[in-house]
């Protein structure tokens, strides 16, 4: 397949280097739109103030550097689980290793058929919490993504999802640069589970809006899989209303560059949300940043930011994450953990916890720490016996089980720990 | 069954001596207890023989039947019967007691070339040898020593000992923090597990353990070096009259 479809080989600025779909009016006025602010904003660059920790160089070079495939022996994730599974390859939807896009209490589509349709419920839903969550801090490569992606799915909860859907991401060819975009828009007292694995491509762009209706449940487990040069850059996009639920979690192992956004708003009463990642990097050329924003709008909600990073070989880890109260947001429970772990001098964990209250009623608690592991929990573990290098990894599974506690779905859970804890022996 | 001889031993870090010779000699199916003064080195000689990092051996020997212990890892010591009861036993969030359990067990026998456990046979062991030192089901379901109280976590030591089933037990100062009735299940559990072959040293304060846990051959340690040796009667009178008389003697 020609990775370079859909866009300017002959290009010299990251606008002009895709091209943007056509579609419906509606469609194409969101895209263009969403093409003035990412001009407007200009391609980040690491003198951004949001790009501090993370050089977005990788993300935004003009043509991707490829990456190498990596195949493996292990079968692919959530293979066990009973779901409705859907295929991109490089980007681009794969019907043909798709089941059919049906799923009970669901409406399916993809985004090239739902923007080109004259009239479509997605069009107050499209572009529009990307383009909330551009203040205050600007994220251009989610508005290019907005602007250019062709791809991705339309999804309408209206009932409690039984099965969960899985998108499986496969990258197959070392020079694909792919946006995908999916949007989701749940439905009061509607559920849905989502689950994404992959690498997807050479270099990886995707945008999620989750709009959770009253009363609705959005579960998500995504791993972002373990082809060693890939770049991935990914936004999530959530708003809340009254007393939903929303709860993302994100494995990375791998990669040469991840940067994960989650910008969520709460803006119905007693809401709950988390956003949770577990992280394992290995050797220099692993650089894997969370940057999370979420602001509390309306009374009673509760905020969890839990994220583990483990990091040996030179491996580096970011966390920046921001908890925003305004001031009619009282009763906000608001909890952020961050902790590195090190298993060598030369790795790194840089962490910027942010706080900014204006509410007087509120209860918010964040923690950062960076630390080795501990000697002494090793010591009685092999003077039990267990030889170090198990003990060892016994310890780095319990450091990141914290984070992987937040997945309410205990075979999703195992699924994840067992990963994990395969991830240890090999890379 | 585990002989010391003439260990001295300092910190790797800084310049501190603090086994000044130690001479000890622990036979099949006996009892050892050592008392000293605080500092004298008790615990340290115990961590020397379960191979914790940061002491350099500088002089001296220590067997555990005929195998060079000082040459082994730490892991390995554990698989060829050695077993310590820490002082302070160490909290592990995040590791289940039952799965650290079970893969501790399971890691020696397969050192030793033993058919490994499966989860319905541990689980059977466990929680008969649990009942019997009163630990409830809900303490083991709970991460290592995590939330434990004092007690809870000398008893979690004599659990880990039971199942385990070391040839030599150290066990330090298992009785500190324990209120009499854990005393009691503590020294019967320990008890239960004389069989005229396993062998015991018992670092300690207090003769009140001894009660239970009758030694054959009570040691004194203080600056790092055994500086008596005795029966029974050796325990009683340091619980009379303290260290000073003793201490005063040999000097
Ligand atoms: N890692 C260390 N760093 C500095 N000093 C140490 C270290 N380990 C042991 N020591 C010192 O060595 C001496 C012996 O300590 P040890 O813990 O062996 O004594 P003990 O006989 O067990 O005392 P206690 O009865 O109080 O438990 C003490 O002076 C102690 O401070
Ligand atoms: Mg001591």
């Amino acid at each position: 397949m020609n990775s370079l479809i859909g866009k300017n080989e002959i290009s010299d600025t990251l606008a002009d280097f895709f091209i943007q779909p056509n579609g419906a009016t509606w469609a194409n006025n969101i895209r263009s739109e969403a093409l003035v602010a990412f001009n407007d904003f200009g391609v980040p660059t690491k003198r951004d103030e949001y790009w501090k920790y993370t050089n977005p160089q990788k993300l935004t070079m003009i043509p991707t550097e490829p990456a190498a495939l990596f195949s493996n022996d292990e079968p692919p994730m959530f293979e066990s689980i009973d779901r409705v599974k859907i295929v991109f390859v490089d980007g681009i939807l794969d019907l043909s290793q798709s089941d059919d896009l049906i799923l009970e209490g669901a409406t399916i589509e993809t985004l090239v058929d739902a923007t080109s349709k004259d009239i479509h419920w997605a069009k107050d839903l499209f572009g529009s919490l990307e383009k909330n969550g551009q203040k205050p801090v600007k994220r251009p490569l989610a508005a290019l993504n907005t602007a250019m992606a062709a791809e991705g799915l339309v999804i309408r909860i209206t009932d409690k999802c039984k099965k969960p859907l899985a998108i499986r991401y496969i990258h197959n060819s070392e020079t694909s640069d792919a946006l995908v975009h999916n949007i989701i828009k749940i439905e009061s007292n509607a559920q849905f589970t989502l689950l994404e694995s992959g690498a997807g491509a050479a270099r990886f762009n995707s945008v999620l809006e989750v709009d959770v209706a009253d009363n609705a449940d959005f579960h998500h487990v995504r791993t972002q899989g373990r082809d060693h040069e890939r770049k991935t850059v990914t936004h999530i996009f959530g708003r809340l209303g009254k007393e939903s639920i929303f709860k993302s979690f994100t494995m990375t192992v791998n990669g040469t560059l991840t940067r994960n956004d989650a910008v969520l708003e709460f803006t119905g009463d007693n809401a709950r949300a988390t956003v949770a990642g577990a992280t394992a990097g290995d050797g220099e050329s692993f650089h894997h940043d969370d940057t999370v924003f979420i602001t509390h709008d309306a009374v009673n909600c509760e905020s969890r930011q839990v994220f583990k990073k483990v990091l040996r070989n030179g491996a580096t880890g970011v966390f920046q994450g921001k908890i925003l109260v305004k001031a009619d947001a009282q009763k906000t429970d608001g909890y952020q953990i961050s902790q590195g772990l090190l298993l060598d001098d030369n790795s790194n964990f840089l962490a910027k916890p942010e706080l900014e209250i204006y509410a007087d009623d509120v209860a918010c608690s964040h923690g950062s720490t960076v630390g080795a592991i501990d000697e002494d929990a090793i010591f009685y573990l092999v003077s039990r016996g267990v030889p170090r290098k198990q003990a060892q990894d016994m310890l780095v599974l319990a450091f990141l089980a914290e984070a992987i506690d937040e997945i309410d779905s205990n075979d999703l859970a195992d699924d994840i720990n067992d990963r994990l804890a395969a991830w240890m022996n090999r890379r | 069954m585990l002989n010391i001889k003439n260990l001295k031993v300092g910190l790797a870090e800084e310049d501190k001596q603090i086994l000044n010779g130690v001479d000890l000699n622990i036979g099949e199916g006996e009892v050892h207890a050592i008392m000293g003064p605080n500092g004298s080195g008790k615990s340290t000689t115990s961590y020397v023989l379960a191979g914790k990092d940061g002491y350099n051996v500088t002089a001296g020997s220590a067997e555990l039947n005929g195998e060079n212990l000082l040459d082994m890892d730490p892991e390995e010591r554990a698989a060829a019967g050695l077993f310590l009861a820490f002082q302070y036993p160490v909290e592990i969030p995040g590791v289940g007691n039952m799965t650290f359990l079970r893969t501790a067990v399971n890691a020696q026998r397969k050192a030793r070339g033993e058919k490994e456990l499966t989860a319905g046979e541990f689980l059977k062991i466990v929680r008969e040898k649990a009942k019997s030192l009163k630990i409830d089901a809900e303490m083991l379901k709970r991460p290592v020593n995590v939330g434990f109280s004092g007690g809870e976590k000398k008893r979690n030591e004599i659990l880990q000992m039971a199942m385990l089933e070391p040839k030599m037990c150290v066990l330090d100062e298992t009785d500190s923090g324990l209120d009499v009735d854990a005393m009691k299940l503590v020294a019967e559990g320990v008890n239960a597990l004389r069989d005229g072959k396993r062998s015991f040293l018992v670092i300690t304060h207090y003769q009140r353990l001894l009660d239970h846990i009758k030694p054959d051959v009570v040691h004194i340690m203080a600056n790092g070096k055994i500086i008596k040796t005795g029966g029974p009667e050796l325990a009683l009178e340091v619980e009379q009259n303290g260290y000073a008389d003793i201490l005063a003697e040999v000097a």
